[in-house]
């Protein structure tokens, strides 16, 4: 298993992201109306499933925990969140490079836009929040009841397209795209995938390794509390 | 109450709460208070309010209405509830560059003030794009389809059609 993920994987991803960008740049056909441009779609639309994907499985680890706590499960938690605001962040930021051209503007509040600014902002909360807290245990409670909190907006950010007018478009299916572009965005969504489980369980490795270290030594870790504090801690302080 | 007792009831809480936050923003019609546009014929029934305050107007450029003045670089075109003639539709007027996309039928958002002359006067031109995706037709360089289309409608703006 650990030579699938941390030897194959990543190999896997790395050849998928190369056949996607070529089938993506050279292979497949411009858009009529685009374009080259339209070839940023390649991209743009695998990021954004694997944020949205990376961020329900936050949502599902967040609930887990609540019911069953485990160190495990805060660690995924963990590695989905910021995993999830890597990947939207390169989607919205590739959106936008794409709006400049195609629409005439980097960015405008519509609703797609704006719910997707918004749970990039959520998910940059609860980091900071899991940051902020020093005790795992209320750590983890907390950072659980935010990231279900926080997830209502990922199907807000997927529907907001279908329920209210916006300039961004509804999502394609295979019928509204091409056959030959369909490929492309095949190819480079399943090298997002893999590229996302090998961050995965890259970050969930280290946070779980923090965790058991936060609870095997806790009173190694940096506190707060000046009386607490070891002789190292306190000449941080002073510098 | 034993903290897992209470981590679940804590569970139960916040699944309500974002449920029932899900199920207004998805049920709650905020679309109707809240919207990204107007459409002509909402702007037309509006009056007043319409008047003086800047606005977004969404719509489908009305086939044969643009009118490009290269000496004064004033682009006036009619933005229409649909790709239909006799839809309803609003003059606009733009200072602005619009997106290389920018045609007859091509659905826009604009972005200004509506005055009592009945001129929207836009100082943003936002052009959006469906969800197709097609590759050119044989023969055929992308968007160079377009380009033969312009010239029809600097020929229709002209009179000539």
């Amino acid at each position: 298993m650990g030579k699938l993920l941390h030897r194959v994987l990543p190999g896997v991803a790395v050849v998928l992201l190369v056949a996607g960008a070529y089938l993506g740049l050279f292979w497949a056909p411009p858009d009529r109306e685009m374009g080259d441009v339209q070839r940023i779609m390649y991209v743009h639309v695998p990021a954004v499933w694997m944020a949205l994907l990376a961020l329900t499985l936050n949502f599902c680890c967040s609930v887990t925990y609540l019911f069953k706590p485990s160190w495990k499960t805060d660690a995924m938690a963990e590695a989905s969140a910021e995993v999830g605001l890597l990947f939207g962040t390169v989607g919205v930021l590739l959106g936008s490079i794409w709006g400049r051209p195609t629409w005439g503007v980097y960015w405008t509040w519509d609703p797609r836009i704006t719910t997707a600014a918004i749970m990039l902002v959520a998910y940059v909360g609860y980091l900071a929040l899991r940051r902020f807290v020093e005790d795992p245990e209320k750590r983890a409670v907390w950072s659980a009841v935010v990231g279900i909190i926080a997830a209502v907006d990922v199907p807000i950010v997927w529907f907001s397209v279908r329920w209210w007018r916006s300039l961004h478009q509804v999502q394609s299916s295979p019928k509204t795209v091409d056959p030959l572009m369909v490929l492309p965005l095949r190819v480079s969504a399943f090298a997002f995938l893999a590229l996302m489980i090998v961050f995965l369980a890259r970050r969930y490795l280290i946070a779980l390794a923090e965790r058991n270290a936060e609870v095997a030594l806790p009173e190694a870790l940096p506190s707060d509390d000046p009386a607490t504090r070891g002789g190292s801690g306190a000449s941080k302080v002073v510098a | 109450m034993t903290p897992a007792l209470r981590n679940r009831l804590v569970a139960v809480v916040a699944l309500l709460v974002a449920g029932s936050g899900l199920a207004f923003v998805a049920f709650g019609n905020i679309g109707d208070n809240l919207v990204y546009y107007w459409s002509p014929s909402e702007l037309l029934s509006n009056g007043e309010k319409a008047y003086s305050a800047t606005i977004r107007l969404g719509g489908v450029v009305q086939p044969g209405s643009i009118q490009w003045n290269a000496q004064h670089t004033t682009l006036e075109f009619r933005v229409a509830d649909g790709p239909k003639p006799e839809a309803q539709s609003v003059l606009v007027r733009s200072t602005e560059t619009p997106p290389q996309m920018f045609r007859e039928k091509i659905g826009v958002v604009v972005e200004g003030t509506y005055d009592r002359s009945g001129v929207f006067s836009s100082n943003r031109l936002m052009v959006n794009h469906s969800n197709e995706y097609r590759p050119p037709k044989e023969g055929e360089a992308p968007r160079q389809w377009q380009e033969t289309l312009s010239e029809n409608t600097t020929a229709a703006a002209t009179g000539a059609k």
